[in-house]
């Protein structure tokens, strides 16, 4: 799913050349973009979804973007000028712009730049991350990023393992260094029905996010089956074969663990 | 046709004194002003209208009384759903005066007043065209009255009559294969708003009054055929305020004065309302803007301690009742066209006013409110002129309405105050006209993409084989070429722009003279401004198919006849809906050009070309018509509504297929640009604060983006494909298509899976 940022006939940078690097020809690979509303931070985004992720997770619902060379190159200039687009749209939701993936801090130069020029252009920014390649995000990358929304997957190392095939400690030490910054995170929670529901396990979870003290909010998200085709068409293993998604009721219980342990969970 | 000279009329009556039986001055404790000397309704809102800047915690829910009246009717929609109409009368056409009061429960109802004797019961009104009447008795298993028929076959010619006397063959080739399509050749145009508040604020007298003047003032004038035209045309608007008084006085009201209370003034616009429903039987009957002209006489009432907020909301819920029952008997046939058996009976609600203050009522919100006191329903079509200067309190209020009924749809404020001031309001779906001011007449639309085909196949139908546009040989190359293909499309736009006009001219001519709107048109000023409004039907397919053509590889499949019938197309190409330039400028270009080649052709009376790129719910119809295209489409394959990207293409999300409508220029179609689309709750966010909030910033964007027109659903697949298997469980589910609501449930089949599969923007 090639995307298309209708670079033809476009002004190659929207941003004041006087800022150096960010417009220049700093490309990045990206799998697509969109537009969307109340799903990846507050108001209507422009969400970038970068390609290439270090994580396998079992439910990821978009495995065309694990590849890095599933994504199509694009310079930051590009997508800064698609930015630009949708910049009336954006103030008026009180919205902004998303990075997220695949795993942005993949290429964190890449990421950086765009979330720099996304300042720039006075939008409102959110770094959509595991937080596995946390140590990739410099601090200068943070700086240009007002918002955090961190995916810890499963407290428990043996279950984020089995479920990532990634190791939870780098995760954990970025989580700690956000909060030492005082940086403002959204906590997002996959529920995987058989996998990390289990109530002691999303109270553990709930314990840790809230010793934090700078989530601001925990989006408990249900698993769901959509875009499991993609598994079969990639010719890759589809781990969760014969597990059904989260139904409202345990998406619902884990959100009340989740407001018992005093945080704000919607 | 008679004169007006065998009824006396009164044209000493002096607006001011016209209250002899009313209790109390009618215009008591209301600013005065140039309305009191004129018919200025306008002005009469702007010096007296208070402007609600609050929340709707004030509003109140529905009375025992209130649910009583719609449990009723209730009662009677299984049947008339089971049957496709409750009952007819076959005898008596329709006329202002045709039938006696009739009541749903006489001793309870706040409003009063019916079409017929029986609610839902619907009246033969032949003028439009005798074989609508004798097509939709067939269909509904009633006999035609021997007597009816024979006066209007024999003694009174029809407007369907008349035009098919003066049709071309070649449109009415063009008609039958369908480039030309859902024509008001044989019903009543409609998309009329007659200024139904002035028979409140001035009672009738005094417009016939008015109306009287405006014939004095021909008399002068030699008799041209315009001059004789115009006095026949007041003689009738006087003629029918006449009836009107009569109609009023069989429900025990005189209307001759002014309304003195809000209950009066509700009742005598109904009045209004009413006798021009009875009267016509038109494709869109739609109410205007009259939310905050009642709020003014509720406001007083309040002050006065006459009202309390309960009872003023039962006014309006009462009302609304009288509005959501209209009917109009029409055939099945026209029900494939636009389905769901719908009136437009169109309010427009909010906007902001030339001097900055918004426009917004506490009315405004009582109006929306009936959705929750009675529940969701189609009609009224009630129609929010959005502007992101509208008060927060109000933006959130339709917010919630649209998350919870999805029955609101929104136009933007911004881009027609300017051009057509602060008392606009839509007919139908998305037809702007400043009330009592402007008219249209209403064009339909043409079939942009079968055009395409016709270019590509030298002016021949791709179904049908006939030669319907100008000879040429069919394109004869292995690939199409872009230049070749867009200058052959060019030419057959010319054609078609030709011959459309041609038969609207026919058209409009004929219904003023045999199915002329005498009542609505009495309550507008005598010189009022008319336009054509024209339109296109499959924009999107067109403008993706020049897109394939132009990015791709498109070779042409021919068939027996030497018919390009088919399309092998390889390679990738942009496509309409994704804010991508290079397809959105083709659907810019297409729209412009149209209305170009329209401007060129002279109109009836002089009336300002428009167009509209809106469908209705004619896409489902109008692809079945049209073969296999460029762009993939299969033959037969719906259309997208309106403006909209083909379903499924617009593959980033809500805002970037918005903002590919919102290129398209206004001023290139000022009747009206319609997008539907359709969310999910959870694409607009988590919490219902969230959703709230997040709707309401995509309404600001889109407006501030110049979008002029968008249909809000908020909904789930789920809920529709259950509703398609159980209808029973959902009499009320109501979902906007393109430029009105339907009951989901009286969508056919077809129509059902067509809304099903359009874009459902989920987020991610």
């Amino acid at each position: 799913m090639a995307i298309d940022l209708g670079a033809r006939e476009r002004p190659h940078s929207v941003v004041d050349p006087r800022t150096g690097p960010i417009t220049g020809e700093l490309t990045g690979s990206v799998h697509s973009w969109d537009i969307s509303t109340g799903v990846d931070g507050p108001g209507t985004r422009f969400v970038l979804f970068t390609a290439g992720c270090p994580l396998a997770c079992a439910y990821c619902h978009n495995p065309d973007t694990q590849d890095m060379r599933y994504g199509t190159r694009h310079s930051v200039g590009d997508v800064l000028a698609r930015v630009g687009r949708y910049r009336r749209f954006i103030e008026a939701s009180g919205g902004g712009v998303t990075v997220s993936g695949g795993e942005p801090l993949l290429q964190p130069a890449f990421t950086s730049a765009v979330l720099r020029g996304a300042k720039e252009l006075g939008l409102h920014t959110a770094l959509d991350t595991s937080g596995a390649l946390g140590h990739r995000a410099d601090d200068a990358l943070l700086e240009a990023t007002d918002l955090v929304l961190l995916d810890v997957k499963a407290i428990d190392p043996a279950i984020y393992e089995d479920l990532t095939r990634g190791s939870l400690t780098p995760t954990l030490r970025f989580a700690e260094r956000l909060a030492t910054m005082g940086k403002r995170v959204w906590v997002r929670y996959v529920l995987v029905p058989g996998w990390n529901d289990q109530p002691e396990h999303v109270e553990r979870h709930a314990a840790y996010v809230a010793t934090l003290g700078n989530v601001e909010r925990v989006d408990v998200l249900g698993y769901h089956r959509l875009g499991r085709e993609k598994y079969a068409e990639l010719g890759m293993e589809d781990r969760l074969v014969g597990v059904d998604g989260a139904t409202a009721a345990q998406v619902q219980a884990a959100r009340d663990i989740f407001t018992a342990a005093g945080l704000v969970a919607p | 046709m008679t004169t007006t000279a065998d009824r006396p009329v009164d044209t000493t009556t002096d607006s001011s004194a016209s209250t002899m039986t009313a209790p109390a001055d009618p215009w008591r404790g209301f600013v005065r002003g140039d309305w009191c000397d004129d018919i200025a309704v306008r002005d009469f809102i702007t010096a007296n209208y208070t402007p609600y800047t609050g929340g709707a915690d004030f509003l109140a829910g529905p009375t025992a009384r209130t649910t009583g009246i719609w449990a009723i009717l209730c009662g009677m929609f299984p049947v008339e759903r089971a049957r496709g109409v409750y009952d007819i009368d076959t005898h008596v056409p329709g006329s202002i005066t045709s039938h006696g009061p009739g009541y749903i429960d006489r001793d309870h109802e706040l409003i009063v007043g019916l079409q017929t004797d029986v609610p839902l019961k619907r009246a033969i009104i032949p003028n439009g065209g005798w074989k609508m009447v004798k097509d939709s008795l067939a269909a509904y298993g009633y006999e035609v009255d021997p007597h009816v028929e024979e006066i209007f076959t024999h003694y009174r010619k029809t407007h369907n009559a008349g035009v098919f006397d003066a049709y071309t063959p070649e449109i009415r080739a063009a008609r039958r294969s369908h480039i030309i399509t859902g024509l008001p050749d044989a019903y009543g145009r409609g998309r009329i708003i007659g200024d139904y508040r002035r028979v409140a604020l001035y009672g009738v007298d005094r417009l016939v009054a008015g109306k009287v003047a405006d014939l004095r003032a021909l008399d002068s004038r030699p008799a041209t055929e315009e001059v004789i035209r115009s006095r026949e045309e007041l003689a009738e608007q006087i003629r029918a305020l006449g009836e009107l008084k009569t109609m009023a006085a069989s429900y025990g009201f005189d209307i001759s004065g002014p309304a003195t209370n809000a209950r009066e003034a509700i009742q005598w616009l109904y009045f209004g309302y009413l006798g021009a429903v009875k009267d016509q039987n038109g494709a869109a009957m739609s109410l205007g803007r009259t939310s905050t002209f009642v709020d003014v006489y509720i406001e007083r009432d309040l002050a006065e301690g006459r009202l309390t907020e309960e009872q003023a909301q039962e006014l309006v819920d009462d009302f609304v009742i009288k509005l959501r029952i209209v009917r109009f008997l029409r055939t099945p046939a026209y029900d494939a066209l636009f389905s769901g058996d719908p009136m437009w009976v169109t309010e427009s609600i909010g906007g902001m006013g030339a001097d900055g203050r918004t426009l917004v009522t506490r009315t405004s919100f009582r109006y929306l409110q009936t959705l929750y006191n009675l529940g969701p329903a189609p009609e009224p079509n009630l129609t929010v002129l959005w502007s992101p200067e509208l008060p927060e309190g109000f933006k959130k209020f339709c917010a919630a309405v649209s998350l919870d009924t999805s029955a609101i749809q929104y136009e933007s404020d911004e881009l027609m105050r300017p051009r057509f001031g602060d008392d606009t309001a839509i007919a139908c779906c998305v037809s702007p006209m400043a009330v009592g001011k402007a008219m249209q007449f209403f064009g339909a639309r043409v079939n942009l993409a079968k055009t395409l085909l016709y270019a590509i196949n030298g002016g021949r139908d791709e179904v049908s084989g006939a030669q319907v546009g100008p000879e040429s040989p069919v394109y004869d190359g292995d690939v199409l070429d872009y230049d070749e293909i867009r200058a052959r499309l060019d030419s057959m736009m010319d054609w078609l722009a030709g011959t459309y006009v041609s038969a609207l001219n026919v058209i409009h001519y004929m219904h003023d003279k045999y199915a002329y709107e005498k009542l609505e048109m009495a309550l507008h000023d005598s010189d009022v401004h008319r336009t054509m409004a024209c339109g296109i039907a499959g924009l999107s397919v067109a403008a993706d198919s020049l897109a394939a053509i132009k990015y791709a590889q498109v070779r042409p499949v021919k068939d027996e006849r030497g018919l390009v019938v088919d399309y092998d197309t390889t390679g990738e190409f942009p496509t309409y809906g994704n804010d991508d330039d290079r397809a959105d400028e083709i659907a810019v270009e297409l729209v412009e050009s149209f209305m170009a080649k329209v401007r060129q052709h002279p109109t009836y009376r002089n009336a300002e070309h428009t167009q509209s790129v809106l469908t209705i719910t004619s896409n489902v119809v109008y692809g079945k018509g049209t073969g296999n295209t460029p762009d993939g489409r299969r033959a037969g394959e719906p259309f997208a509504p309106g403006a909209n990207p083909m379903n499924g293409r617009d593959r980033h999300g809500i805002v970037a297929s918005a903002l590919s409508v919102a290129k398209l220029p206004f001023d290139s179609a000022r009747d009206g640009i319609s997008l539907t689309t359709t969310v999910t709750p959870a694409g607009l966010g988590r919490t219902r604060e969230e959703q709230i909030t997040n709707l309401a910033g995509v309404l600001d964007g889109y407006n501030a983006s110049e979008g002029f027109h968008m249909n809000v659903n908020v909904l789930d697949r789920e809920t529709l494909l259950d509703a398609m298997e159980h209808p029973e469980n959902y009499p009320q589910l109501t979902i906007r298509v393109s430029g009105y609501a339907v009951n989901f449930v009286r969508l056919t089949r077809e129509q059902q899976q067509d809304v099903i599969s359009r874009t459902f923007h989920e987020g991610l």
